[in-house]
């Protein structure tokens, strides 16, 4: 048996590693490679309570975090190959201005 | 007692495959240590029980959308990020304002919380019962969700298209006119 809270830690710690990834990262792939991180740790406490009151319906949100994550990494990987198209770089400090 | 050592052993792969990540400086490096993540992270949910979620974690999250992350690594050609100096303020205060933070939430998660232990496959949940609620009384979020990754598979190609090429096949109609 293992508490419900150690689960609930390691989904903080995972959600925590990906803000931390968010901010001091500078390249936007690695930025949203860290995005993911943060639903992953989301993902994670989900489960973990549904598996606590034993209500189905977190995993069925779970299953649409996924499918929206995914709809999201095919939308913002699209940006990407934009963004670099346009600039020439992935370093998000050198993408500050709207205008080219 | 097996089930609190694997659940250690596969949280500690996680912890370790997610501050990877944020260690590497190459992309391609955080990417597959990002796969490592997912892939422990699909044997906690087998250890509580969620199959269904363990299985598309792998053919979803460590399959397809990582293996879209690696392509466009690949595609753009990414190589190693060049360090920036972040704010001195930030270091003052958001290393010791995360750290009280952090310890404060696993204080009140792991000695307040009053949450009770999860036994090995605690979910009653075996795949018929979720696709039974996905189809019934989750019908109207499924089928708004068919219509988002349609908008968004619309979307990724008309953002990832080459512009000549939209501009091109337009022309194309006036030369035939003329």
């Amino acid at each position: 048996m293992v508490p419900l809270s150690y689960y609930l830690v390691l989904s903080g710690i995972l959600f925590a590693c990906g803000v931390t990834g968010f901010l001091i990262k500078r390249n936007i792939i690695t930025i949203f490679m860290s995005i993911e991180l943060m639903l992953n740790g989301v993902n994670l406490s989900f489960v973990a309570f549904a598996a606590q009151w034993h209500a189905l319906s977190g995993q069925v949100f779970v299953f649409f975090v996924m499918v929206v994550a995914a709809a999201e990494s095919a939308v913002g990987l699209a940006i990407i190959i934009a963004v670099y198209r346009t600039r020439g770089t992935l370093n998000v400090d050198h993408v500050d201005l709207l205008k080219l | 007692m097996l089930h609190l050592i694997v659940f250690s052993v596969f949280g500690l792969v996680c912890v370790a495959g997610a501050v990877n990540l944020l260690v590497q400086r190459h992309p391609i490096n955080s990417a597959l240590s990002l796969v490592v993540v997912m892939g422990s992270l699909a044997v906690e949910y087998l250890l509580l029980g969620a199959e269904f979620v363990a299985a598309v974690q792998v053919i979803v999250y460590a399959g397809a959308i990582m293996v879209l992350f690696v392509f466009v690594i690949m595609l753009l050609n990414a190589g190693e990020e060049d360090r920036t100096k972040g704010s001195r303020v930030a270091l003052l205060f958001g290393i010791p304002g995360m750290l009280i933070g952090s310890v404060l939430v696993a204080w009140v998660l792991l000695e307040k919380s009053g949450a009770g232990n999860v036994g090995v496959g605690a979910l009653p949940g075996p795949p018929k019962v979720i696709g039974w609620l996905l189809f019934h009384d989750f019908l109207l979020p499924f089928e708004v969700t068919s219509v988002l990754v349609l908008i968004a598979i619309m979307g990724a190609v008309v953002l990832a298209s080459h512009p000549g090429a939209v501009q091109q096949e337009s022309a194309q109609p006036d030369q035939r006119e003329v």
